[in-house]
């Protein structure tokens, strides 16, 4: 398993913590773009989307290259894998320890019912 | 990173959401089609609990579960080899239980769960805190390493999870 180094590990989930960032992150998934094209896609200033860029890059999570006047993103190190991979895995585990509880509720529910209608007889 | 941590939608339409709100707390938060009494008992009866803590996809088996679930009560999660215990700290049905998770030791983190109901909809929101201010005061860097030994034994056994499957 991956040997997490703390103090970046808590710099990646602050990053993190912030829905804009994580669709960046997804967007950059997909391929480098610059700040401008991430700013008009996430519908935010280019100084908004040049400070959430700043953060991620802080925690490594993206990587930024300045080529003539545009500046363009694409996805950093490796570490975002070993966050992800952690949350990851921890959704799942709930997840699916949720999808078996409703099933649980489900039938407590029905007893319930059930229990409802004998009663009024 | 995709709709993965966004929440992925079960059957009934709810999402579980997962979000690291500061840097010793994981929240995780679910809806659930049914009154707050049902929800909270299936939380709190430990025949009902031990059917769904543990999913079956996960291929891994609950050998014991005892939950004296009231405050100051203990439990004890037996699997095959490692048990999980602690002290349920508050339990007030049927909106609130709060336990620690003390296998990893004196700085284990503890579980906050909440449950709201709206509308025959509840809410249930649970809140993992990662070991004290009070350790972090103490020694900087405490609580990360602690945070860091809690992810590391979940990672354990998440793996371990994964390979009995």
């Amino acid at each position: 398993m991956v040997q997490y180094a703390a103090p970046q590990l808590d710099a990646s989930f602050a990053a993190l913590s912030d829905s804009t960032r994580r669709g960046v992150l997804e967007q950059l998934g997909h391929g480098e773009a610059s700040i401008s094209d991430l700013a008009d896609r996430f519908d935010m200033t280019i100084t908004g989307m040049r400070k959430h860029v700043g953060v991620l890059e802080a925690a490594g999570l993206v990587a930024t290259e300045k080529i003539g006047r545009v500046r363009t993103c694409r996805i950093g190190d490796r570490r975002l894998e070993d966050v992800t991979a952690w949350i990851d895995q921890y959704h799942r585990l709930w997840d699916e320890r949720f999808r078996e509880l409703d099933q649980v509720i489900e039938e407590l529910k029905q007893k319930e019912t059930a229990d409802g209608r004998t009663h009024e007889r | 990173m995709d709709a993965r941590t966004n929440g992925e939608v079960a059957p009934t339409g709810n999402v579980t959401t997962v979000e690291r709100r500061s840097d010793r707390e994981v929240v995780v938060t679910r809806s659930f089609d049914a009154p707050v009494h049902l929800v909270f008992e299936a939380w709190s009866k430990p025949e009902l609990f031990a059917r769904w803590w543990v999913p079956r996809s996960m291929g891994m088996t609950l050998t014991s579960c005892e939950m004296d679930v009231r405050t100051g009560g203990r439990y004890r999660l037996g699997f095959d080899g490692v048990d999980f215990y602690g002290t349920y700290v508050e339990v007030t049905p049927p909106s609130r239980i709060v336990w620690t998770n003390e296998e990893g030791g004196t700085d284990g983190s503890v579980t906050t769960v909440t449950f709201t109901e709206t509308d025959d909809t509840t809410l249930v929101v649970v809140s993992e805190r990662y070991p004290s201010a009070e350790a972090l005061d103490a020694e900087e860097g405490g609580a990360t390493d602690a945070m860091h030994e809690t992810f590391r034994q979940l990672d354990e056994l998440l793996v371990e999870l994964r390979s009995n499957r």
